[in-house]
């Protein structure tokens, strides 16, 4: 029987999103690289996010008029700063995978070996 | 509060927008703000390096938020040592890449450029690890622009390898992070270094792999075997000049490798003990070796300076990897040696590439190809580290520190035999290029331009006689032979950023305040 409590499902889902990304960067093409590098960022937000201790139901800030049981808040900002900066890195790759592909007609990720390229060490 | 501590990191977060909003279309207007902005900066981190060189350690908190819940910029003597070496290689770059035309050949090269030093500085300024993410973040996603600059196929594809293999280190470093602060709940440098003490043994298993994940960021931004895989194409297959500034790149990895393992997981820390000395040890005398054997393997330019700079970062982090106060004091020293010529002989290698494409073969004599031969052998000599120029002064502090260490001969023989590969692998391509060429006709020409990608390199050949580029050149040769001849200041100077690293209160007590025990 699983215990299926919120434990167990952020970490099994960091786990699946991490082992999938990892399984897609090592494709041979960029699309399914760039797709891979989204799940790995997906994976590490809700990791992040996981780091201040999961709660259910409790703000994410302190409350001077009653004891109530609160959130860590940083690890949210954290994640905030992350998604923007994965988002972005995510456009750059994208627009500069798309650069690779329209001018080399092909998108392998590794660099392929011209005729003129003989004795270029791997 | 001093707010000129945060002055090189906002000068430049200002430029650069400046220059894409305002000036964009006026190139004349681009040079001049990005070069008075590079000056500038020549100058502010000038006042810094000697606010800092009394030992006293300036903290700016941003916002005005105290130490552990707020951001802070710590300035010592490692930090303004770091940020004036990165603004005077910023000014020659720039110095190169106007009076060659490079900044001609693309969109946005100076507006990129500014974005570039500012990440750089703001790594070395910060104290927070996050902060440290983000700035790593800053000046990856302007050098993923500047890497393609001028754009062609292979630079393209280059590029893409560069930021897919950046990307997956910049998740790391966010996993990394993450298990750092679970464990501790802190994110500042100084209050980790506190909390990390106090952890006790029977709970450190995460700690442990919080830090060798950390370990293996710097290790790839630094470029150690078997994480360097990244560094030859993309630094061969960008433009030179800019392979020339990516030079203090992988110094930010060595940087934040001292960083962390002196101040956090300090070499006295029982948890941690060896930990990192153990594992990057072995793995930087394979870098230094595997990069010996690349310089006398490549038959590009590009390929060979760049297998020479992975060479310095061998010799580099063996000397971090002693974690002594000798071997810093090495380590510094040997920072802005390889820095400079490194970043020295791309500039040389780019001037080679201008004249005769980028291969490394025999064909008739170029341009001022006596000027450009005697550049190349004083590059090729300095980064080799042989006498007289500052690499060999370097290569000696260094040796002398393994002098205590376990592994002394294999550090010896590893240094000494990757210096020789090293020297050989120059030799063989100075000779190709510069003395073979004599006794090539004129009638064996082959169209070697072509293998430039660049759209507009028609344009280049008529500006052979540029007096900048060598401007440029001569200003780094001038900063290495000072490097030699004030060898004494320069050693002391690293000798006193090295003692301060060692004695990590100090900036526990700038940063914290007299309260924390």
């Amino acid at each position: 029987m699983i215990p299926l409590s919120i434990e167990f499902l952020v970490a099994s889902a960091v786990g699946l999103l991490t082992a999938a990304g990892i399984y897609l960067i090592l494709r041979r093409r960029t699309f399914p690289v760039i797709l891979g590098l989204s799940l790995l960022t997906y994976g590490v937000n809700i990791f992040l996010f996981a780091t201040g201790r999961l709660m259910v139901n409790a703000p994410p800030i302190l409350n001077k008029y009653a004891d109530v049981a609160y959130t860590d808040p940083l690890p949210q900002a954290l994640v905030l700063t992350a998604i923007v900066i994965s988002f972005g890195m995510t456009a750059v790759v994208v627009m500069i995978a798309l650069a690779a592909y329209l001018s080399a007609r092909d998108d392998l990720i590794d660099m392929p070996h011209h005729p003129e390229d003989e004795g270029e060490d791997a | 509060m001093n707010h000129f501590l945060i002055a090189p990191v906002v000068l430049p977060a200002l430029v650069g927008p400046f220059i894409i909003m305002v000036v964009r279309h006026h190139l004349d207007l681009m040079r001049i703000f990005s070069l008075a902005s590079t000056v500038l900066l020549v100058a502010i981190s000038l006042v810094l390096a000697a606010q800092a060189s009394s030992g006293e350690i300036q903290v700016y908190e941003l916002g005005n938020w105290s130490a552990p819940f707020g951001i802070v910029l710590v300035l010592d003597r490692l930090s303004a040592m770091m940020v004036l070496l990165t603004s005077v290689l910023a000014l020659v770059v720039n110095l190169y890449v106007i009076g060659s035309g490079w900044d001609k050949r693309g969109a946005n090269f100076h507006a990129l450029f500014q974005f570039q030093l500012m990440g750089i500085i703001g790594a070395f300024l910060t104290g927070d690890a996050f902060n440290l993410f983000v700035f790593f973040e800053v000046l990856l996603i302007a050098s993923y622009g500047l890497m393609i600059h001028s754009g062609g196929t292979r630079r393209f594809q280059a590029g893409v390898q560069y930021v897919v293999y950046n990307l997956l280190g910049s998740t790391l470093f966010l996993f990394a992070l993450g298990t750092l602060y679970a464990v501790t709940g802190t994110l500042n440098m100084a209050d980790l270094a506190v909390r990390v003490a106090e952890i006790p043994a029977q709970d450190s298993a995460l700690l442990r792999v919080g830090a060798v994940m950390l370990l293996l960021v710097f290790a790839i931004k630094a470029a150690v075997i078997p994480l360097h895989f990244w560094l030859p194409a993309s630094y061969a297959n960008a433009p030179l000049p800019i392979a020339a500034l990516f030079a203090i790149m992988t110094k930010v990895g060595a940087y934040a490798i001292l960083r962390m393992y002196t101040l956090v997981f300090g070499p006295d820390l029982a948890l941690t003990e060896g930990l990192a000395g153990a594992w990057l040890m072995p793995a930087a005398l394979i870098t230094l070796m595997i990069g010996a054997i690349g310089v006398l393997g490549s038959y590009r330019m590009g390929r060979l300076v760049a297998f020479g700079a992975i060479t310095s970062m061998g010799t580099l982090l063996t000397s971090i990897a002693l974690f002594t106060p000798e071997g810093v004091t090495a380590a510094l020293y040997y920072t802005v040696h390889s820095t400079l010529a490194a970043a020295f002989l791309f500039l040389v290698a780019d001037l080679v590439t201008e004249r005769q494409g980028i291969e490394i073969t025999a064909q008739p004599v170029m341009p001022q190809s006596g000027l450009i031969a005697v550049l190349f052998f004083t590059g090729a000599i300095a980064l080799a580290g042989m006498p007289p120029i500052s690499g060999f002064l370097g290569k000696l502090l260094v040796l002398d520190a393994a002098r205590e260490h376990d592994l002394v001969w294999w550090i010896w023989g590893t240094i000494l035999i990757g210096s020789l590969v090293t020297i050989l692998g120059m030799a063989r391509a100075g000779s190709l290029l510069f003395w073979k060429s004599h006794s090539i006709t004129e009638t064996e020409v082959d169209p070697a331009e072509d293998h430039d990608s660049d759209a507009h390199d028609e344009t280049a050949p008529t500006e052979h006689a540029a007096a900048l580029p060598f401007v440029a050149c001569f200003a780094l040769l001038t900063g290495l032979v000072a490097l030699t001849i004030f060898a004494g200041p320069a050693s002391h100077y690293a000798e006193a950023t090295a003692a301060q690293l060692f004695a990590p209160e100090a900036y526990i007590r700038a940063v914290l305040g007299e309260v924390t025990p």
